[in-house]
């Protein structure tokens, strides 16, 4: 009876050995590759220093003046556009602009990142359904999997600093894009994909013409929710080494600061809504031929 | 155009389409006779079309009906093979196009045929304009022909005007004359049109078909139209093929199929329709050198059309004109109340 009640385990001597070996490997692996892969995202870690540099150094008026500029562009709204620049200045007035300087590169860097890799791959699994099988479980995975474990692997290879840093936040920001870009291309009317078939239009001529274009409201729903998601990294990247407005919230919860880790946070908070609206303003203007009436 | 009229311009020859897992194998138990029902149930494989064969002639209209689930839609589609046949052949003007490639198939999409559908199919993104040029700019012309050409075609279906809205804010009778236009501005000589009206509330298809009718008369494209409407394929079609179940019931002259059913299905299905709008003089006149002492009538007049003058002539009898106005015959009042019976003869057959 035994058997029923002690579960049939693999015993402690050879789950450690196991255990080991997969570390021991990886380790070896660290030590051979380590450095060629650091070395294959200098440029990228040289640009991100770069960047917050330049958002820290140049003067705030200026900084405030282009995202205002941005924000109207993308929502073409004084309403945000001016909350964009109310937020920005209390922002600095309460402290935190370099942080938070730190923390819009960063969250740039990452979004452009999942962008440039989550859109063809999104279009590979709506062309394929093969593919769409094969890449529909690894995203399952990244966006449930605990990020502290796949921050193990990343800080062994990488060590501490700004790339492992992004790397962890795309692992976590990548899913929604790819996904919504599989989605919104699938979705697509097939009895308008079916016309353009008949006029004999290729793959190719039909992706760009008729597939992107139709797709693009949900391509941009991906791209928001990319950016939330990459900003609801922020305080964990912060224990890898990642400069911004997770550093004092980290801060604040290991010497009980209430004050300092509200006014971060919430400066996080004003950053995801001002994200959030431009960029859903500017899906929903994507669309604006849906929404007139019968001329 | 050096063109032999008499070579069809799209020829199908034992078309098959099975629907299912194994079609090449449900295929043989179909040619040796399994019906669609047999088909369906003993491997669950459905019968789209059986040995069809129909040759539409260059610059007619050909209407193709039947009802939902005749597989109507299904041909159409192979036409310009949206659709692969399980077995068969489909030649246009000559050419085989089950052995054409990729490229190819593509040209004679780009240029040889264009189609409208009955959900009008028009790319929400783009406005009108953006829509008619669309063709033309996958056939690779350059921006300024496509303009011109759009522009052309928006004002020939009364669009004008109407060039920078989107699909979304027409209507549906707007947005399928957006539809007609982006099909005709790719110059090619075969229209498909797949149950192109059957959306439209009655009054704006009765509208359409009128445009069509114009614009044929005009053109002479050789149009390929499905419908499930019986009197819609009447009216505009010069010859039509009725299908049932994947199969040709009857084709050929719209006045045949009225005057001379093939079996009960046809029968029943011409019972309800108002002869005297569609039968037309021309049957039913008795050729030969004239007489009668009623005004003169003309071949392609329909029996409404004429009552009136019938019943005016003193003994009931009008001489029938041609086209070119010359006496080709005489109609009667008897003739006339004759051919408004639906004959007798082809009810007592029942459905197999």
């Amino acid at each position: 009876m035994d058997f029923l009640t002690e579960f049939p385990s693999l015993g402690r001597r050879d789950l450690s050995a196991l255990r080991q070996a997969i570390d021991g490997t990886f380790r070896n692996f660290t030590r051979a590759y380590g450095e060629g892969i650091e070395a294959f995202f200098d440029p990228l870690l040289r640009f991100m220093i770069w960047f917050e540099r330049l958002l820290i150094h140049a003067p705030w008026p200026i900084v405030i003046a282009v995202l205002a500029g941005l924000a109207w562009l993308g929502s073409r709204s004084w309403k945000i556009t001016l909350g964009t620049v109310a937020a920005f200045l209390a922002i600095g007035w309460l402290g935190m602009w370099e942080n938070t300087m730190s923390t819009l590169a960063i969250i740039s860097v990452a979004t452009f990142l999942c962008i440039a890799i989550g859109i063809p791959i999104g279009i590979l699994m709506a062309r394929h359904d093969r593919a769409q099988a094969l890449i529909t479980p690894a995203l399952d995975v990244m966006q449930t999997i605990p990020s502290f474990v796949y921050l193990i692997p990343v800080v062994m290879l990488l060590g501490i600093g700004k790339v492992p840093g992004l790397l962890a936040v795309c692992i976590y920001a990548l899913p929604p894009i790819v996904r919504l870009t599989n989605l919104g291309i699938r979705l697509v009317d097939a009895e308008v994909l079916e016309a353009a078939t008949a006029f004999g239009a290729s793959r190719r001529e039909k992706l760009w013409g008729v597939q992107i274009p139709l797709a693009l409201p949900n391509i941009f729903a991906g791209v928001n929710q990319t950016i939330m998601m990459a900003l609801s990294m922020v305080v964990i990247a912060s224990m890898i080494g990642v400069q911004g407005l997770g550093v004092p919230v980290l801060r604040a919860i290991s010497n009980q600061y209430l004050a300092l880790g509200l006014m971060n946070g919430l400066a996080i908070v004003a950053l995801a809504i001002i994200f959030d609206r431009v960029s859903q303003t500017y899906g929903k203007r994507l669309q604006s031929y849906k929404d007139q009436g019968h001329g | 155009m050096a063109e032999d009229m008499s070579e069809p311009k799209i020829r199908i020859r034992n078309l098959y389409k099975i629907f299912g897992d194994d079609p090449v194998a449900a295929l043989a138990q179909v040619q040796a006779g399994a019906s669609k029902a047999d088909l369906l149930e003993a491997n669950n494989h459905v019968l789209g079309l059986r040995d069809i064969n129909l040759d539409i002639p260059a610059r007619g209209l050909q209407v193709i009906m039947g009802l939902s689930g005749s597989g109507k839609s299904t041909l159409i589609r192979h036409f310009n093979r949206l659709i692969d046949p399980t077995a068969g052949e489909i030649l246009v003007d000559g050419e085989d196009v089950m052995a054409m490639n990729d490229t190819a198939l593509r040209d004679l999409r780009r240029f040889k045929m264009s189609m409208v559908f009955q959900k009008f199919g028009l790319l929400p993104h783009r406005t009108v304009q953006q829509n008619v040029e669309y063709g033309v700019q996958i056939q690779g012309l350059s921006e300024d022909e496509a303009q011109r050409r759009a522009a052309r075609w928006i004002d020939r279906v009364g669009l004008s005007g109407f060039e920078q809205h989107y699909p979304g804010q027409l209507s549906g009778g707007m947005q399928q004359r957006v539809g007609l236009a982006r099909a005709l501005a790719t110059d090619a000589d075969i229209l498909l049109m797949d149950e192109a009206f059957s959306a439209l509330d009655p009054l704006i298809r009765t509208d359409m078909q009128t445009v069509l009718l114009d614009l044929q008369a005009e053109l002479q494209k050789t149009i390929v139209f499905i419908t499930h409407d019986l009197d819609e394929a009447l009216r505009i079609g010069d010859s039509i093929a009725i299908l049932r179940d994947g199969e040709v019931v009857q084709a050929g002259d719209p006045q045949a199929i009225i005057m001379d059913p093939a079996d009960a299905y046809i029968t029943d299905f011409i019972k309800d329709i108002n002869r005297a709008k569609v039968i037309r003089i021309r049957s039913i006149m008795v050729p030969g050198p004239g007489g009668g002492q009623g005004a003169p009538v003309r071949t392609s007049q329909t029996i409404e059309e004429i009552l009136g003058l019938l019943h005016d002539s003193p003994d009931g009898v009008c001489p029938v004109l041609d086209k070119a106005g010359a006496v080709v015959g005489t109609i009667s009042l008897t003739a006339v109340i004759g051919a408004l019976e639906v004959r007798k003869g082809a009810q007592v057959a029942r459905y197999s």
